[in-house]
């Protein structure tokens, strides 16, 4: 008897894993696209999820768990709202919902209409806090909880639930509207949401070392471009984007060595690279550019492209790099842009010329605390036998690494330097 | 949803202007003030004199407190404001972009608190 009941809490909390996990965004888009209350459809769902454990053990996993989950946490909404709001104002919103909801749990998990990506112009809305935007998506499209995204962004938990509280309240409060830009607008506003999913894949990447959730993280990054490619397939930035993360992805397993140390690009085994993930990127990438509208994130996926192409034999083709970072520090004219650009500038045309980019990178700013313009002037000025130069910038580059793989790393090319 | 547009602006800047460019700012509010009642958003607004005719008001303990001047002594300074009916921010945002204050200080976007 007890191996039966046992059985079926393992299957009632599978079916609700699954659930969660395939629908959490969906169901949190769905129930509050009218109110705006993203806060409410949260603790409504969380609370359903908490009811089908007890409850599907005993009764049997329903036939269609998220209808199921929709009608139980629509049911608490409904309580709550009659406590918080005038009846008046309450009952013309929960009639709608209840006509969409008829459908909804009749007819399984694609009968409730998809507002993912909705939910995610809401997130990445110009009123939110840009800061806020990407872990307001990871949690609402994809209910990771407040601890796990403070971890991945370095922030403490209070702190993070805070500021998603106070961001839910805002859309609530503001009255964001829960839509999908015009077509005329949808690219600029788009921009915001995959701003937002490249600085959660960034986090990821960043502390992907050690940190498994940070691993999470990037991986979670890539699923929101396939959502939001799903829901918005002619969108070129949308799919360089997804095309820049795999790339970058696919080279995950080649960035350390054995011992743990940091390799760079150049020297990566490529055949630890996973390729068929750069396939993939390749053509998302081929599909992007067949809409015949260049953007950021398209121009940083055709550099990776080029990288890549030396898992082919055919060494990599810097002038052509160099050439896509100039398009790219046209568009953009970001520091980050500047120093890879005058890099790659250095492969194709000599150190030197590299290096008066540099010079020029410097005199735009302060750049006293910029990791990789002293990485990349370091590396530089040892090409170019600079070796003074070379050992204060390698210096000053480890001093501001945070990764202490990298900083290994640095410190092992000025130590060479000395010798 | 009710939402009330503050414009904020530069006083000493709107003072110094040239007479023919504050005829246009008037004319420009004219006709942004009649196409919100065309589309029959407007719910209220009001030009404000300028913040030197302000009084501040405290009550401490029952005890009236009066000082001459605006509440914060800062550069833009609140001018006037209109009270709009629309669907959600978005439409509250795009009437903020369309008023003529816009172009020269900023216009606060605040969500009337429903009684």
């Amino acid at each position: 008897m007890a191996d039966v009941k046992a059985d079926a809490q393992r299957a009632a909390a599978e079916a609700a894993t699954r659930v969660a996990r395939e629908s959490y965004g969906k169901l949190v888009a769905f129930l509050s696209a009218r109110s705006r209350d993203v806060a409410g459809a949260e603790d409504a769902l969380s609370e359903s999820f908490a009811a089908a454990l007890r409850e599907w053990p005993l009764s049997g996993v329903p036939h269609n768990p998220a209808g199921w989950l929709v009608v139980a946490a629509r049911r608490r909404l409904a309580d709550a709202s009659r406590r918080q709001r005038t009846a008046e104002a309450a009952g013309d919103d929960l009639q709608r919902i209840d006509d969409e909801l008829r459908g909804a749990a009749e007819g399984g998990a694609d009968a409730i209409p998809d507002r993912r990506l909705a939910l995610m112009f809401v997130c990445a809305h110009p009123a939110i806090d840009a800061a806020i935007r990407a872990p307001l998506m990871l949690q609402a499209v994809l209910g990771l909880d407040a601890a796990a995204i403070a971890s991945a962004f370095l922030v403490a938990p209070a702190t993070m639930g805070q500021r998603l509280s106070r961001a839910k309240a805002k859309i609530r409060l503001a009255g964001v509207p829960f839509r999908v830009p015009e077509r005329a607008d949808l690219p600029e506003r788009l921009e915001a949401v995959l701003d937002a999913i490249y600085a959660a894949f960034s986090f990821g990447w960043a502390e992907a070392l050690g940190n498994p959730r940070g691993r999470d993280l990037a991986q979670e990054a890539i699923w929101l471009a396939r959502v939001t490619i799903s829901l918005a397939p002619d969108q070129p930035e949308a799919l360089g984007l997804l095309a820049l993360m795999l790339f970058a992805q696919a080279r995950r397993p080649a960035r350390r060595d054995a011992d743990g140390r940091y390799v760079p690009l150049g020297d990566q085994d490529t055949a630890l690279w996973d390729h068929g993930a750069i396939d993939e990127a390749e053509a998302a990438l081929r599909r992007a550019a067949e809409l015949r509208s260049l953007g950021r994130f398209q121009l940083e996926a055709a550099i990776q492209s080029a990288h890549a192409a030396r898992r082919l034999g055919g060494g990599v083709d810097w002038p052509a790099i160099a050439q896509l970072y100039d398009g790219l520090y046209a568009l953009t004219g970001s520091p980050v842009v500047a120093v890879n650009r005058a890099v790659a500038t250095a492969e194709a045309q000599g150190a030197e010329a590299g290096l008066a980019l540099l010079d020029a990178v410097e005199a735009t700013g302060d750049l006293g605390e910029f990791q990789p313009f002293w990485a990349a002037k370091a590396e530089l000025c040892a090409r170019a036998g600079r070796v003074e130069e070379a050992l204060d910038a390698y210096a000053r580059a480890a001093g501001l690494e945070t990764d202490p793989a990298v900083r290994a790393f640095l410190m092992e090319r000025r130590a060479a330097l000395v010798h | 949803m009710q939402y009330l547009l503050m414009i904020h602006g530069d006083e000493s800047a709107m003072e110094k202007a040239p007479k023919a460019q504050m005829e246009g700012m008037l004319a420009a509010y004219g006709v942004y003030t009649k196409a919100m009642q065309e589309a029959g958003v407007l719910r209220g607004g009001e030009r404000l004199h300028p913040s030197a005719s302000a009084t501040i008001v405290r009550a401490p303990g029952g005890k009236t407190q009066i000082v001459n001047g605006p509440y914060a002594e800062i550069k833009e300074q609140l001018g006037g404001y209109y009270l709009v009916d629309v669907a959600d921010l978005d439409a509250a945002i795009a009437w903020a972009a369309r008023c003529p204050g816009a172009q020269f200080g900023a216009i606060e976007v605040r969500p009337i608190w429903p009684m």
